[in-house]
């Protein structure tokens, strides 16, 4: 081969490569990516149905409820405003507790509950999952929003 | 007082870096051997100072002097001495403290080590180094000294996150450090190399066992942090691709890679460019690692309070580190040449596709790791990206590269013609595919499971491993062969060569281990009521109940799991579910009887309410688990081999021959 053939062989060469390497990823992203919700949003139906995603926010206090094979356990992932009940089976991290700051990942089911495939807690007692707070700061201006509104609305009338 | 001498030490010790990264560089570009000869008594001074303010911090936390805050944040007076001592880099200021230590630490031995290099590189490697330090010393003392003091003083600490009081914790971050500050020596290799214009072999030489001696505290530091998460966090994983995992791994691969790119650099004079882009990219991912998990940006297990201005602080660092090298990259590299020529099959281009692989590799790593980051700030919402991504985008990367990394060993120099590459190796190759094919029938009954698996993945896992083993063996066999006593021949052999054959076993082992832990581990979640028993992989666990005990600054319940097999005792395993009596943390000790084949993991999850003793338990079988990091250990002694060749310790010829003045001392 001639250096110039060569040159256009090795050229040809690496943007398959990269091509092949961008295609890889795009793709893995489109499937691996879970968007993050509140229970908020989950309650006005913004959540996606059919596919996994997360949730962040407080695990509500007195919500915890185990079933008969200790496994098993229910309890609400709440912003103050609204909450969700999730159900997930297997052994909670060890900083899950009631009102402290949880972020779940699953699916919505026909059952209108989240069955979560993982539960993250936080990782010490000073720390906030960015998720849960997140979703405690939008719930909370939500509402100064709303309550302004309605403070608003019936002077317009 | 002190503690102000320590914060009174690194201000001197800051003082020391702007010298050290401004005269000696100036010296060098003027041919003034004065400025140039501060340099070394620099470096030492600074060491020096840096180290009286790590040794003073030492003292507040070994003397318990909770007037100092961040003492008071992560010690207590009922901590065991040990991890007070390792408390000093459980926090955000003591762990760059660390940095800082251990980047004038090798910036010490480059001057000590050094005496063989000319004069000018040898100044401007270590101003390069010195600007460094400016940067983290400054961002020490400006917006995290660790000297700070709490007045009044508490009375006794907030002790130390329980996670991290475990021996895993006393050597794990330290080696990281060691890695990731080490490769700031092949950084500032690089810069001097590109600063003088002279891009060489010699240059090569001098920069490879730096960044191999790098790289091989960084395997160490991976190795130990994930199997700290292995046996700490209690969920039996081994790497979950928690962006901090991602950003000590992104710098490695690109340093594996670099150790490669370098070794073509100093043998072939091929891929200058490339090599110098490399140690760039592989110190600025260092840089970004630390970014990363400092800010407070990203969630995970080693994420400190965060502190926007902390974060502004090393993004501004990070970029001017990358801009200007970059910069000066542009300016210079078109002078530096492309080098020996080779063909398009080669050692060179084999380890140049494998170049590729690893950097592709850790730009996909880069992409997922920070995807969510840029998604948030573009106002798109929070996202996270789990494992599978890393997993799908991985796999395939690391199949082509692990096929050339068999070849590359085996292949010539510059040209190498395609059937004579194919004879060498077609009974390798036959021999590990037909080894990966039946291996799977009857590892089932090996490890006792129910059944035997066969799978494409767990096939392709073990041609992979068996195939660089194959590769060796005929490397092996091929310069061993010969007349004469063999272990002549076998001494003969260079220290680097087997080395670089003993990393590739490594690897290999890895791959076993991985493949066959992924496809043949056994989990369970259960239930268990004192006296039950459960069945896993062949092994019957049984739950005698759980007792309390004290230990020196918690309380433990202690679960007794007795195992057996073919109704013979295998052991009794004691999970703990413990819990701190200052921060009052639970945490879960997981009980692991490790072996050759398999290790056996218990934890204890959580009593369960209104049962007569019964407890979560969670049980594991993880067959070959153990030969991830047996291989990654491989990976590094074979590091230390390379290092240790002669070669490196004979400096009287230099191959460019070019460099007499650095050859008559």
């Amino acid at each position: 081969m001639k250096p110039r053939q060569k040159r256009a062989v090795y050229i040809v060469l690496a943007i398959a490569a990269v091509g092949l390497a961008v295609g890889l990823v795009l793709n893995a992203l489109k499937d691996n990516v879970s968007l993050y919700f509140t229970p908020t949003q989950v309650f006005n139906k913004e959540a996606p149905q059919d596919r996994s995603f997360r949730i962040g926010g407080l695990v509500e206090e007195g919500s915890i409820r185990r079933e008969k094979d200790g496994l098993t356990v229910h309890f609400m992932i709440t912003d103050l405003h609204q909450k969700l009940p999730v159900v997930y089976k297997g052994i909670l991290p060890d900083l899950f507790k009631e009102g402290k700051g949880v972020v779940a990942q699953g699916k919505m089911e026909a059952d209108g509950l989240m069955h979560a495939s993982e539960v993250l807690a936080k990782h010490d007692e000073n720390y906030m999952p960015p998720e849960a707070a997140d979703a405690l700061k939008k719930a909370e201006a939500a509402n100064a929003a709303a309550a302004a509104a309605s403070a608003v609305a019936p002077a317009a009338k | 007082m002190i503690p102000e001498l320590g914060h009174f030490s690194l201000i001197v010790a800051l003082c020391l870096a702007i010298i050290l990264g401004v005269l000696p560089i100036l010296g060098a570009a003027r041919n003034n051997s004065v400025f140039m000869g501060v340099a070394r008594p620099l470096a030492y001074g600074q060491l020096l100072f840096v180290g009286l303010a790590f040794a003073a911090l030492a003292n507040a936390f070994l003397s318990n002097d909770f007037s100092v805050l961040y003492v008071a944040q992560h010690s207590n007076s009922q901590l065991p001495g040990q991890y007070r001592f390792a408390a000093i880099w459980g926090g955000h200021e003591g762990s760059l403290l660390l940095w800082a230590l251990f980047l004038t630490v090798w910036t010490a031995a480059v001057a000590r080590f050094s005496r063989h290099l000319p004069e000018e590189m040898v100044a401007r490697v270590l101003g390069v180094m010195g600007l460094i330090s400016v940067g983290f010393l400054m961002f020490m003392l400006f917006t995290s000294s660790p000297f700070e003091r709490l007045l009044p003083a508490a009375a006794d600490g907030r002790d130390l996150n329980p996670l991290l009081q475990d021996p895993g914790l006393v050597i794990h971050p330290p080696m990281l450090y060691m890695g990731y500050v080490g490769f700031s020596v092949a950084y500032a290799f690089a810069i001097s190399a590109l600063l003088g214009g002279k891009l060489d072999a010699t240059w090569a030489r001098w920069s490879r066992p730096w960044t191999t001696v790098a790289w091989v505290f960084m395997t160490i530091g991976i190795a130990l942090g994930s199997g700290w998460a292995y046996y700490e966090l209690g969920w039996g994983g081994w790497w979950f691709w928690d962006p901090v995992e991602n950003a000590s791994f992104m710098p490695w691969l690109l340093g594996t890679a670099l150790i490669h790119s370098l070794a073509v650099t100093e043998k072939r004079g091929a891929f200058k460019s490339w090599t110098v882009l490399l140690a760039i990219a592989a110190f600025s991912l260092s840089l970004l690692g630390t970014f990363l998990v400092r800010s407070g940006v990203l969630t995970s297990v080693h994420s400190f309070a965060a502190d926007p201005k902390r974060g502004i602080f090393i993004l501004s660092f990070l970029v001017l580190v990358i801009g200007a090298s970059l910069l000066l990259f542009a300016w210079r590299a078109p002078k530096v040449g492309l080098g020996g020529k080779f063909d398009m099959l080669s050692r060179e281009s084999l380890l140049l596709s494998n170049n590729v692989l690893l950097s592709v590799a850790a730009a996909s790593v880069f992409i997922g790791t920070l995807y969510p980051l840029f998604m948030d700030a573009l106002g798109y919402g929070k996202l996270s990206v789990g494992p599978p991504y890393f997993e799908a985008v991985f796999v395939p990367l690391m199949i082509p590269m692990v096929f050339m990394m068999g070849l590359g060993p085996l292949a010539r120099w510059k040209k190498m013609a395609v059937p004579d590459l194919a004879r060498r190796v077609q009974w390798g190759f036959a021999g590990a595919l037909v080894l990966a094919l039946l291996l799977p029938l009857v590892m089932g009954k090996f490890l006792s499971l129910e059944s035997n698996k066969w799978s494409p993945m767990i096939v392709l896992g073990l041609l992979m491993a068996f195939w660089i083993i194959a590769s060796l063996v005929i490397s092996l066999r091929q310069r061993w062969r010969g007349q004469g006593a063999f272990m002549q021949r076998v001494a003969k052999q260079s220290l680097s060569y087997y080395g670089m054959q003993l990393a590739h076993l490594g690897v290999a082992l890895f791959i076993i281990g991985v493949t066959l832990v992924k496809g043949y581990e056994t989990e369970r979640d259960v239930r268990m009521n004192v006296g039950d028993t459960v069945m896993a992989g062949g092994y019957e666990f049984r739950f005698n109940g759980v007792t309390e005990t004290q230990g020196p600054n918690y309380v433990a319940g202690v679960g007794h799991v007795t195992v057996n097999k073919d109704g013979k005792l295998v052991g009794e395993l004691t999970p703990e579910k413990r819990q701190y009596n200052v921060s009052g943390m639970p945490l879960t000790e997981a009980a692991i009887q490790t072996g050759v084949f398999r290790d056996l993991y218990v934890s204890l999850g959580e009593p369960i309410p209104e049962s007569d003793g019964a407890w979560a338990v969670r049980v594991y079988i993880k067959p070959f688990i153990d030969w991830i990091w047996a291989g990654s250990l491989l990976m590094a002694l074979g590091g230390l081999l390379a290092v240790s060749d002669r070669r490196y310790r004979i400096h009287k010829k230099t191959v460019s021959g070019s460099q007499s003045e650095g050859a008559a001392s």
